[in-house]
């Protein structure tokens, strides 16, 4: 396999160069040259208006059949023997997906003793449940969760499987696609169907939020992505649900062939903080700005108010202000809420990496130059101790009115 | 060298201070840094060294390149099936350019080891078994398994060394080992773009959607105003 740019056509214009992530195109005499650091990505061969560029020698793919492959499926984590918030999202989208081919939608929970209100997840347009319901899966191990995973995608043979890109999920779906032998596209903010090829087409950010590449998987089923939370919609779309105990399906397991590798010994909460940033609605966070620790708590009265939680700069992680947990970007948390309060962080892109698919993002910083407000919906220009405490009394004058 | 990776490293040499300090026997712990790469790849095997790895392993072969996680998990397990003698492997909770996070789970999966991610603290170690502490989304867990296994480690673990001058000149004398594609005995359709199952077809920049609306005026009529459009969207 080569890549092979054509010295007759190519007229070294640089363009390849310039979307170049791997810094692995020169242009000497005139003329595109590809060098070691290439990964094939193709992105150059995309932008070539002279079709100069095409990688040859690429063993051709068999065409297989995947005809027995058919429907969506999506995996609902549980915690504390609840569906977490990412099943309910996945099914909306599943459902989106699943309309475009025209086939079912399914879904798998492993837990031991579900709830009972299970059935709500109907309501959100699914068509069938699978429930693996056993003490042996009381908590979240990835090694037994990725068996009983497999085993029923292999029974069932979706096309298409889904699953949130939580911390466990980012653990736990790469084990069952290398159980399966398929492809797996981590941490998709978008999905949608080649309507000609019938194919999934998964959207994700690389590079750290810089660049999306859209990746498909190319020669084997089923077609498996985790998908961010907090960033598809989730919409109910029946409030009433009938009778769906004909749509539950119990499977049963042979416990003794579910033997886990770990011991988890212990858990520990942090119970004094919220340190789950991931899951709130508004995240206000703090940067250099602040200048000490203990203003956080002006930040932390803020998102009281707005029902929110703490997030920080990785500049005031480093100061110790504020525990690692709250961390907002590439190398700290990648966080999506509605609400994004920046106040005193300049907006570097390892920040910007983190919260860029925030739905509104707000900055407060007293630098007009800053780049943070080249990003935000809304930027004030201002001194964070100054404008604050208003916002926070005008929230709380404001909501005494109604 | 991907942000990670430096945790990784810095926990494993670690490691290897802590069982060679002569107070556990002097177990001769070694700790290798392996990378699939091009072969610039090597400088960052050589700043591994400069950091206190005893040696650094180049998996580099044109069939390599294009590799999606799958493929890349493929290529170094058959490396580290042939070091064949290890304990523990630690890897980055995720590259800096895929950020995936697939590559360990899928590589445990090939070695048939268990695999514990986004781990914040090794607490206990010996011959047989690693005890952790890792860091989910609203809880640490305390988890325990069998050695040999593998781990990803996340920048709350450790705070990296500088490289010391001594590192320094090791590096620099230090021969980095290539292995190729024969070395590994490992077929063209298995490695990089041929052996990867996910592909990718398009690569784009995202366009930032709305507009910047920068609000101006006193801390009153700035605040006024936000306060205005935050009820407007039915935020407050
Ligand atoms: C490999 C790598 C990974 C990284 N990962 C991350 C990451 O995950 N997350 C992250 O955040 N960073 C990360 N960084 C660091 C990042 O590059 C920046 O250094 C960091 O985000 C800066 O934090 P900051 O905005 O709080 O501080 P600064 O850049 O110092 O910005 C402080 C801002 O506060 C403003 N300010 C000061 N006083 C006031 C006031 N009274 N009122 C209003 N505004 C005020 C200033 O104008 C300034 O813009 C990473 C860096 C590297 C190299
Ligand atoms: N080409 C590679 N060579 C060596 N290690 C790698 C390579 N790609 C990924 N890894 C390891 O796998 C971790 C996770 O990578 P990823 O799954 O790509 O996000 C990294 O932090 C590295 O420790």
């Amino acid at each position: 396999m080569e890549i092979k740019v054509d010295s007759k056509s190519c007229t070294g214009c640089g363009i390849c160069r310039g979307v170049c992530m791997y810094d692995a195109i020169e242009i000497i005499d005139g003329m595109a040259v590809i060098n070691e650091s290439c990964v094939y990505c193709g992105a150059c061969i995309d932008v070539c208006k002279f079709n100069s560029i095409e990688i040859v020698g690429m063993e051709e793919l068999k065409e297989r059949d995947f005809s027995d492959y058919s429907g969506v499926c999506v995996y609902l984590e549980t915690n504390n023997r609840k569906i977490i918030d990412v099943g309910y999202e996945l099914i909306s989208t599943g459902r989106i997906l699943a309309d475009k081919l025209n086939v079912s939608l399914s879904a798998v929970a492993i837990g031991s003793e579900l709830e009972n209100d299970i059935g709500e997840v109907f309501k959100y347009g699914l068509d069938k449940l699978y429930i693996i319901d056993n003490p042996v899966f009381s908590v979240n191990l990835d090694d037994i969760f990725s068996k009983a995973l497999a085993q029923v995608i292999d029974k069932y043979k979706p096309e298409i499987f889904l699953a949130g890109a939580t911390m466990f999920g980012r653990t736990l779906i790469p084990k069952v696609a290398a159980i399966l032998k398929t492809g797996l596209t981590a941490d998709c903010t978008g999905l949608s169907i080649d309507e000609e090829k019938k194919i999934l087409l998964q959207t994700r950010p690389t590079f750290g939020g810089n660049i999306l590449a859209t990746i498909i998987t190319k020669n084997s089923r089923p077609q498996m992505a985790t998908v961010r939370p907090h960033v598809m919609e989730k919409k109910k779309i029946k409030e009433e649900i009938g009778d769906f105990g004909e749509r539950i399906e119990y499977i049963k397991i042979d416990q003794s062939k579910f033997k886990t590798k770990y011991k988890l010994v212990d858990i520990e909460k942090e119970l004094e903080e919220n340190i789950n940033i991931t899951d709130y609605d508004v995240i206000v966070s703090g940067g250099r700005g602040l200048g000490s620790g203990d203003k956080f708590s002006l930040l932390k009265e803020l998102a009281d108010i707005l029902g929110g939680v703490v997030g920080a700069s990785r500049a005031a992680v480093d100061s110790n202000w504020i525990s690692y947990p709250h961390q907002v970007g590439q190398t700290g948390k990648t966080v999506n809420p509605k609400v994004y309060i920046a106040c005193g962080i300049s907006g570097a892109i390892q920040h910007l990496a983190g919260m860029l698919t925030s739905d509104i993002i707000i900055a407060i910083n007293k630098d007009p130059d800053a780049p943070i407000f080249n990003i935000a919906n809304y930027g004030i220009v201002g001194d964070l101790f100054e404008v604050i405490p208003k916002m926070i009394k005008k929230i709380k004058g404001g909501k005494s009115l109604i | 060298m991907n942000p990670f990776d430096t945790y990784a490293i810095e926990e494993g040499v670690r490691l290897k201070e802590r069982f060679n300090s002569g107070n556990n026997g002097n177990l001769d712990v070694e700790v290798i840094a392996v990378s699939m790469g091009p072969p610039q790849a090597e400088e960052v095997l050589k700043e591994s060294i400069s950091l206190g790895v005893d040696s650094g392993l180049l998996l580099s072969d044109r069939a390599f390149a294009g590799a999606d996680t799958w493929a890349t998990a493929a290529t170094l397990a058959r490396a580290i099936k042939k070091i064949d003698d290890y304990k523990l492997i630690i890897l980055g909770k995720q590259t800096f350019d895929g950020d995936t996070g697939q590559v360990g789970p899928e590589l445990a999966h090939k070695l048939n080891l268990p695999f514990i991610g986004y781990v914040s603290s090794i607490l206990e170690i010996d011959y047989k078994k690693v005890k952790v502490k890792r860091l989910m989304e609203d809880r640490y867990e305390i988890i325990e398994t069998r050695l040999p296994a593998a781990i990803s480690v996340g920048k709350d673990i450790n705070v990296p060394r500088v490289p010391s001058l001594r590192g320094k000149l090791k590096a620099k004398k230090a021969e980095i080992p290539v292995w190729d594609k024969n070395c590994l005995d490992i077929k063209e359709k298995e490695a990089g773009l041929s052996g990867s199952y996910t592909k990718v077809i398009k690569i784009f920049t995202p366009k930032v959607k709305h507009e910047v609306k920068i609000i101006k005026g006193s801390a009153d009529e700035q605040v006024n105003e936000l306060y205005k459009e935050l009820k407007e969207l039915g935020v407050i």
